[in-house]
């Protein structure tokens, strides 16, 4: 994982739930990053096209309570693949946050930033420091550290590498 | 010190003598659940990711076709085809085919497959509902229940617990729906983050199993990680007929330590709605009567077993939709859906001018069979109303319990049950 990420921020309030992130009627095309990029935040009311305009490396900053409703794993998947690198937010749903971490997509927890950043802020993350710099203001916000499973978690790539060793502990406990 | 219900299935279930809020565990799992949507990712991360060629128990995971069986097209019908063909090779035996189960937050305890004491995760947001049954159970991703289908095992932090304490009795008309609308009103969609909502108090013991898993359904919609109540008569006689394993019920030692509790007085709660466009907007029904409705549906994990089918029809015998509505009727489950038929229900929802459908999530995540369009208004008995769950993003729903939806498709506009009731029926 590239642990510095840059790019510009797009905001969005409190509550966003995952119905907004990627509507249901795509879950049908769970297993086509492609499609569900393309209709990230589209739920969200007229934020139609919003993923055409993001550019690669591009940061979402929301408020709190982000990722809430629905249990459905495409939504960080769909927020990725639109070409966000990092989701940056007061604070996020327990299912979103799990989530994120389970497929090694970066999330930074940080009210400070939640409320400082506005939308086309040019913004630089250091994922290993937990600092989200401010290029366009010149401020600098810290992220809340994970505990450190999670923070391991991260370091993997997610959680099926984690699963894969154990599975390979297993066996090798149960060949001796 | 003492520990709550919910510490306690997480100390015995990770191996533990004792677990306090903010500890990271590694715990085994008694029962999982994928339906779906959510079993095709499963199984391609297990298979492709973790390397696992089979199930760690292939009797302790259910499968359901739910969310958009019967097939909608041809992309859900290759979802489905996918799931019936994985469960097969994997032998699961608790696999529930169209016409065979229904929704899956209904089927699992139904069929006694969500026990008291156990650890149980699913692979959809509402998999709270279970809690209801005396045990810890939460919702997870496609990536947790795929480790879970690997290993037999995923990892928890412990939550917090709030402590819910209801008092006295609900009044006329007012249901366990009004009850928790008004809790997450008063708490919010984020109020119970990633914590544990205890439900306790005398109020409760005169509330029924079906209430109850009404209430633990929607403690995600407070944000929580799950929802649980206490093993009691109303459990024991539930689960009776219907118990697939031995069970060993936890209770809340006197001394386990909240980090809130929050009295009610249930006397005193409403018949409520969440307004447009969240579960916390909570308004007394006497605040909207009046507001024109285009759809009313009737169904969901949270409001479509037999109880509230029965008295959504004893509002709409011999009465009619209003002409400037629709009425659409999903029944939670086929055991749901032939314990109506037996009793008559169908036919006084059809002679009313209701349509029934096949048992499925359907509308309530705008799947399909009562997806919304712009600007329509619809009063729905579902879980949540964000933009666009049930449609279009523009699209605004009003949810109540199951009378109070039966009452407003009857006038067209969201009514007072017993306004409806002091009418005459158009025919008897």
């Amino acid at each position: 994982m590239t642990m510095v990420l840059r790019g510009n921020a797009w905001k969005f309030g409190d509550n966003v739930d995952t119905d907004q992130v990627i509507p249901a009627k795509y879950a049908i095309y769970s297993l086509d990053e492609k499609v569900l990029g393309e209709h990230a935040m589209e739920g969200v009311p007229d934020n139609e096209g919003w993923a055409k305009k993001v550019s690669a490396g591009d940061v979402l900053v929301a408020g709190s309570n982000f990722g809430c409703g629905s249990s459905r794993e495409i939504a960080p998947v769909a927020i990725r693949a639109a070409g966000i690198s990092a989701v940056v937010a007061d604070s996020f749903a327990r299912i979103f946050f799990r989530n994120s971490i389970n497929i090694g997509f970066p999330i930074l927890q940080s009210p400070q930033a939640a409320e400082a950043v506005e939308a086309g802020d040019q913004l630089e993350i250091d994922l290993e420091e937990g600092v989200i710099r401010n290029l366009t203001r010149g401020d600098e916000y810290h992220a809340e550290p994970f505990p450190q499973f999670m923070a391991e978690l991260i370091k993997m790539g997610g959680l099926a590498p984690w699963v894969r060793k154990r599975l390979a502990e297993k066996a090798a406990a149960g060949r001796r | 010190m003492g520990m709550t219900m919910t510490e306690k299935i997480l100390a015995r279930a990770s191996g533990r003598e004792s677990v306090k809020p903010g500890d990271l565990l590694l715990a085994k799992v008694d029962f999982a659940m994928g339906h779906d949507l959510t079993i095709p990712p499963a199984s391609k991360i297990m298979r492709e990711q973790m390397g696992a060629t089979k199930v760690w128990d292939p009797e302790r995971l259910a499968v359901v076709q739910d969310h958009f069986q019967p097939a909608k097209d041809s992309a859900s019908a290759a979802l489905g085809k996918t799931t019936r063909e994985w469960a097969r090779e994997m032998g699961i035996t608790n696999y529930f085919e169209v016409g065979d189960g229904g929704i899956c937050h209904t089927v699992l305890p139904e069929r006694g497959l969500v026990l008291p004491g156990e650890l149980v995760v699913g692979a959809d947001s509402h998999s709270c509902t279970y809690g209801a049954l005396n045990n810890f159970a939460t919702g997870v991703g496609s990536t947790d229940l795929a480790c879970v289908l690997s290993l037999g095992e995923l990892w928890f932090r412990v939550p917090e617990t709030l402590k819910f304490v209801y008092h006295g009795r609900l009044q006329e008309w007012v249901e366990a729906k009004d009850l928790i609308l008004t809790v997450i009103g008063q708490i919010g969609v984020d109020g119970a983050r990633s914590k544990a909502m205890e439900h306790t108090g005398d109020a409760i013991q005169h509330i029924d199993m079906e209430g109850r898993l009404t209430m633990t359904n929607m403690a995600i919609e407070a944000g929580a990680k799950n929802g649980i109540i206490g093993f009691d008569q109303v459990t024991a006689d539930y689960l009776k007929d219907r118990a697939k394993r031995t069970y060993s019920p936890v209770e809340s030692d006197p001394d386990a330590e909240y980090e809130k509790v929050f009295e009610f007085d249930v006397s005193a709660v409403e018949l409520s709605v969440a307004k447009p466009m969240s579960p916390d907007n909570w308004a007394p029904l006497s605040e909207v009567v009046g507001t024109k409705i285009d759809q009313v549906f009737i169904g969901s994990c949270t409001n479509s077993r037999i109880g509230d089918l029965r008295r959504a029809a004893a509002i709409l015998k011999g009465r009619h939709v209003h002409p400037s509505t629709r009425l659409i009727v999903t029944p939670s489950s086929t055991e749901t859906a032939r314990m109506a038929e037996r009793e008559g229900l169908i036919r006084i929802f059809m002679d009313a001018g209701a349509t029934w459908t096949a048992s499925t999530c359907g509308a309530c995540l705008g799947g399909h069979m009562g997806v919304l369009g712009e600007g329509e208004v619809c009063l729905s008995t579902t879980n949540r109303n964000f933009p666009g769950r049930m449609g279009h993003p523009k699209a605004l729903v009003y949810l109540a319990n199951p009378v109070v939806a039966a009452a407003s498709a009857v006038t067209g506009e969201i009514t007072h049950p017993g306004e409806v009731l002091s009418r005459e029926p158009v025919a008897v």
